[in-house]
């Protein structure tokens, strides 16, 4: 999958999260998505960025504009060396949470997005990855 | 401590004044960083000789760090001038220009005494002036910061007004980004004006929120949640089609009673408490007179 173009952000503190949610809101103008499927990514991103900085330690997002034959999309890397998940299929379930969130986070940003994959590892990180297509 | 060679370089200090204080005008004024244009040449003559003044009394205490208390008149001063060269938009290079620009001519001076005792002490003194640069910059980064810090603060108050719609009716309408800090300005900006007012029934309106996420809906719950316990019902309002699609796919659920805009908000409002709207006249056929 060809991709056009890579946007490198450190997510350090609470500003880097509005970086990234910036960075992916003007990506997914460029790529013409709609309205809502602007709000939809940019709700996700802001999720996924703020788990790797409040339970990864903080880390590394990675927003890619991916062409794939006609269709166009924005792909979203969230990387951290944070502590790792246990057990995904709970971390995944809507309402559990270990910070006192709303637990809802993880799941919501899957529902918003096209594609979402992630893999943990206790000890060594956590990776997700999303992608929303037009 | 004074010592002969300290009165013999306060002496070539001061006779050579003049001709440091010209070139080291010059550099000012040349060089790839022209401090002219903002500044008035008087004032920086004015500048550059108070800081040879200040530097010929502090060395002829017989110290010779720039940390220490005979320096203290000079760092104040040169403190101001970053301070002001800050707030006037130079940039930390310039500032920083103004004490390194004294050293050529200073040093040359000295050399040109052709005493090699009096040579010696022009390295001491050039490293002198990289302290006292260092300081400079210090200053120039602080204040820059101060004006930042402060900024921020304003941003932070400016944003969370809360305004009175009616008797016993508030509306806070939320622009930006919200986080843990300013909500909690928010919430208590919010639960302050519901005891001042004595109000029933508070309007949150999040036209201008741009992304509502689970920690944005937390902290909306949270604030709803205790203006609740405090006697007054909060109605949410500007939650736009995109943003409301989105919270659904989230799963987030506000419990509360949510508008669309805040006219159906305030219309809402004005009901609960009693009120109503009306016409006092059928609309003129002019259109001259709307009341």
């Amino acid at each position: 999958m060809p991709v056009a173009k890579t946007d490198r952000l450190p997510i350090r503190s609470g500003e880097d999260v509005v970086r990234v949610r910036q960075t992916v809101r003007t990506r997914a103008i460029e790529i013409g998505l709609s309205l809502v499927d602007q709000t939809k990514i940019v709700t996700a991103a802001s999720e996924l960025a703020r788990n790797t900085l409040d339970y990864g330690g903080g880390g590394e997002a990675r927003v890619e504009v991916v062409h794939e034959g006609a269709r166009r999309g924005v792909r979203l890397t969230f990387e951290d060396q944070g502590p790792g998940i246990p057990d995904l299929a709970k971390a995944l379930a809507d309402h559990f949470t270990t910070g006192g969130g709303l637990g809802l986070g993880l799941g919501g940003a899957k529902r918003l997005s096209n594609e979402f994959h992630i893999e943990s590892t206790v000890g060594v990180g956590t990776r997700v990855t999303i992608a929303r297509w037009k | 401590m004074v010592t002969d060679s300290s009165d013999a370089l306060l002496s070539v200090l001061a006779k050579e004044e003049p001709r440091i204080l010209r070139s080291w005008l010059e550099s000012l004024n040349a060089g790839d960083s022209p401090q002219t244009g903002r500044i008035r040449d008087a004032e920086l003559r004015t500048q550059a000789q108070a800081m040879l003044q200040h530097l010929r009394d502090a060395l002829g205490s017989g110290a010779s760090d720039a940390k220490s208390e005979a320096f203290a008149p000079l760092r104040d001063m040169l403190g101001d001038i970053s301070r002001s060269r800050a707030l006037q938009g130079f940039t930390p290079a310039e500032t920083a220009h103004f004490i390194l620009a004294a050293k050529d001519p200073i040093v040359e001076a000295l050399n040109g005494t052709g005493d090699p005792s009096l040579a010696a002490r022009a390295w001491p003194i050039s490293r002198l002036l990289d302290q006292l640069s260092l300081h400079t910059m210090e200053v120039f980064l602080a204040s820059r910061e101060e004006v930042i810090g402060r900024q921020g603060q304003e941003i932070a108050e400016l944003s969370t007004p809360v305004v009175q719609l009616w008797d016993g009716i508030l509306a806070l309408p939320l622009i930006g980004t919200l986080d843990s800090s300013r909500t909690s300005v928010v919430m208590e900006n919010l639960l302050q004006a519901i005891v001042d007012e004595e109000a029933e029934i508070a309007i949150i309106d999040i036209t201008g929120v741009p992304t509502v996420d689970t920690l944005v809906a937390q902290h909306l719950l949270k604030t709803i949640a205790a203006a609740r316990l405090m006697g007054a019902d909060c109605i949410v309002s500007g939650i736009r089609p995109q943003i409301a699609q989105t919270m659904v796919h989230l799963g987030v659920e506000l419990n509360v009673v949510s508008k669309a805009t805040l006219a159906d908000a305030f219309a809402l409002a004005l009901r609960r408490t009693g009120r109503a709207v009306v016409r006092a006249k059928a609309p003129a056929p002019t259109g001259e007179d709307r009341t």
